[in-house]
This record gives structure tokens, C-alpha cells and sequence, in this order.
């Protein structure tokens, strides 16, 4: 429990550091295109990767959970039709919730 | 005159409300994880940027890998760093006011703030859009890290659903934006994929981000103009 209050502190210190840089760095430093592209891209890159990762992963193993990719799945559908951030989250959770409540996944 | 004020407070009113609800499901994911309600509550009060919060979360309950948890949780928040270079002109530049501003620079209040006409209007953007997203968020954090922990076991609440679909929420938007977004999008879901058998937790999502290097060296520039302010979504 003491590792994960440290890594919310640090997580925290860090994140307010980041907030607190573009406002203090001189304009120069991230003129240059392709830094700013790559800052840009970053986010889409990692989150990304966080999606297939909690997707499939099971710790260091990669696994198919039906009840799990159907939540996706119906998170998908709901962006598809430009559904809210909330209620994409809450479409996933119930879709997988039910299913295994069923038993059928 | 009025009127010149009341825009950037109802702009920044109606959209703070409109994402800081999203507190609740951050709440109900982190104590899902394994994090408990206060862990979630400062997590939400201290970092307040949402891809972060929920990052961390994610590799909690992945167990052994908090330090690559952490370094993927801050390198997701680099991109407020950029906003702040945009909102470096608008905000106040000196003292306890310019630190306690700098807390609020996250994708919405940078979509407030730059779409005002002038600097008045974009700081009056700027607060009303950080005083509500601040005070929503960590609300409903609150509210769903102590409803995740008496309604039931998370598997069984779908819960285990809740930080993936929030990833996908977050980039859907920068996905629609261009080819080179969803190829970089694509490159880091493989990289991260073909790497977890052989790395600690945390570290393939670190890797990923060598997708958004080759993206960011193959195209330098974005396919379309790019927008004056970015997507709004969660903090």
C-alpha cells in the first residue's frame, strides 16, 4: 500500500510539473515541428497501447475475455454514435456486467 | 459589456459540468484496481489530469508494474505542457496565481480559454472552466470510489471495462483526425501487445511511444490545419 501512495505523489509531483513547464519555458524551445508533432502524437500512441493492453493483458500473459472485448466492443458502438464520454464508459461496463451475470461470458 | 462576460462563464460552466461527472467512473475504476478511496480522492485533487489518473489505476491492477505505471502515467501528461506554452500569453504571469493556474492547464480549459475574443474573456474562460471541472471532478471521484467499493465485486460490475473504454473515449476523437494518427494509434496497441510476454507491466506502454517518434519523423506536419483549440474530453 506505501508503493502506491508513493507512485500517486510522484505521479502527482510529476503531472503538475508538466502543467507548470508551458507556462515558465521559453516559446523557442518547442518550435521545431517535428518535437511538437511527437508531443502531439505521444498521447494517441499511449493510450492506444493502454487500450490493447488492459484489452488482452492478464498480468505478463495476453488473454481473450468475451465478457471484457463485448463491453469494448459495445464502447465502440456507442462512439460510433457519437454517445458522450460517459456514457460510452457506462455502455462497456453495464454490456460486460450483464453478460456475466447471464453466464454467457 | 455584460455580454462579454457572461460567454466565457457559461462556455466554461457548461462544459466543466459536462466532463467533470466523468469523475465518477475514474472513482469507481481506481478502487476497482485496488486503490483505496483516499489513494483515488488525491490522486484526482493532485494530479487532476484524467489519460494520467486513469494510467495509474491500470497499473495498479496490474500488480508489480508501478514505476513504469508512473512513468507512462507523467509521459501522458506531457501534452498539458504544450497547452500551457499556448496559455503562457493569457494566464497570469507571476507569483502564487501563475503556480495555482498552472494546476488547471488540461485539455478543457485550454479549449475555453482560446476560443475567447480577448485576454479578459479568455481568463474569465480560464476560471470558470478550472473552478468547475475542479470541484466536479473530484466530487464524483469521491462518489465512485465509495459507490465501486459497496456495490459489488468489480469483475461483476464490468468495471475492469471501465479504464480501457476510457482510453478509447479519449483518442476516438485524434483517431478521426488523420491517417497518421491512427497508424501511430495501431503501432503502439502492436508494439505494447507484441512486448508484454517479455517485459515487467508498465514497460510496453512506455515502448509505445517510439510509434509516436516514427509518426512524429515520418509526417511532421498534420494531415488537416490544425484546430485553433484542442478536443475537449476529460481533464
Amino acid at each position: 500500500m506505501t508503493g502506491v501512495w508513493v507512485a500517486v505523489l510522484v505521479t502527482a509531483a510529476g503531472c503538475y510539473a508538466l502543467k507548470l513547464t508551458g507556462l515558465v519555458v521559453p516559446r523557442g524551445v518547442l518550435s521545431n515541428p517535428r518535437v511538437r508533432r511527437f508531443a502531439e502524437l505521444v498521447p494517441i500512441a499511449l493510450l492506444a497501447a493502454l487500450v490493447a493492453v488492459q484489452a488482452f493483458g492478464a498480468g505478463q500473459s495476453l488473454t481473450i475475455d468475451p465478457a471484457r472485448l463485448a463491453g469494448l466492443g459495445a464502447a465502440v458502438a456507442a462512439l460510433l454514435l457519437r454517445a458522450p464520454f460517459l456514457v460510452v464508459v457506462v455502455v462497456a461496463a453495464g454490456t460486460a456486467a450483464v453478460l456475466r451475470a447471464l453466464g454467457v461470458a | 459589456m455584460a455580454r462579454a462576460r457572461v460567454r466565457p462563464v457559461r462556455d466554461g460552466v457548461a462544459l466543466g459540468l459536462a466532463v467533470g461527472v466523468s469523475g465518477v467512473a475514474f472513482g469507481a475504476a481506481a478502487v476497482g484496481s485496488g486503490m483505496n478511496v483516499a489513494q483515488a480522492c488525491v490522486l484526482s485533487l493532485l494530479a487532476f489530469t484524467g489519460a494520467s489518473q486513469f494510467a495509474l489505476a491500470g497499473a495498479v491492477a496490474g500488480g508489480a508494474g508501478l514505476i513504469g505505471g508512473v512513468a507512462g502515467a507523467i509521459l501522458l501528461g506531457s501534452r498539458n505542457a504544450l497547452y500551457g506554452l499556448r496559455l503562457a500569453d493569457l494566464l497570469p504571469h507571476r507569483g502564487i496565481r501563475k503556480l495555482v493556474a498552472a494546476h488547471g492547464v488540461i485539455d478543457e480549459t485550454t479549449a475555453v480559454t482560446l476560443a475567447q475574443p480577448d485576454v479578459a474573456a479568455a481568463r474569465l474562460g480560464f476560471l470558470a472552466t478550472f473552478v468547475t471541472i475542479y470541484l466536479t471532478w473530484n466530487l464524483t471521484t469521491l462518489l465512485g470510489a465509495f459507490g465501486a467499493g459497496r456495490l459489488g465485486s468489480p469483475q461483476s460490475l464490468g468495471i475492469d471495462v471501465v479504464g480501457p473504454a476510457a482510453f478509447l473515449a479519449l483518442i476516438w476523437p485524434r483517431l478521426r483526425a488523420g491517417r497518421t494518427e491512427r497508424a501511430v494509434g495501431l503501432a503502439g496497441a502492436v508494439i505494447a501487445l507484441a512486448t508484454t510476454p517479455f517485459l515487467p507491466t508498465g514497460m510496453p506502454v512506455i515502448l509505445a511511444a517510439f510509434a509516436a517518434l516514427g509518426g512524429a519523423l515520418i509526417s511532421p506536419q498534420p494531415a488537416s490545419p490544425q484546430p485553433e483549440s484542442p478536443q475537449p474530453e476529460v481533464p
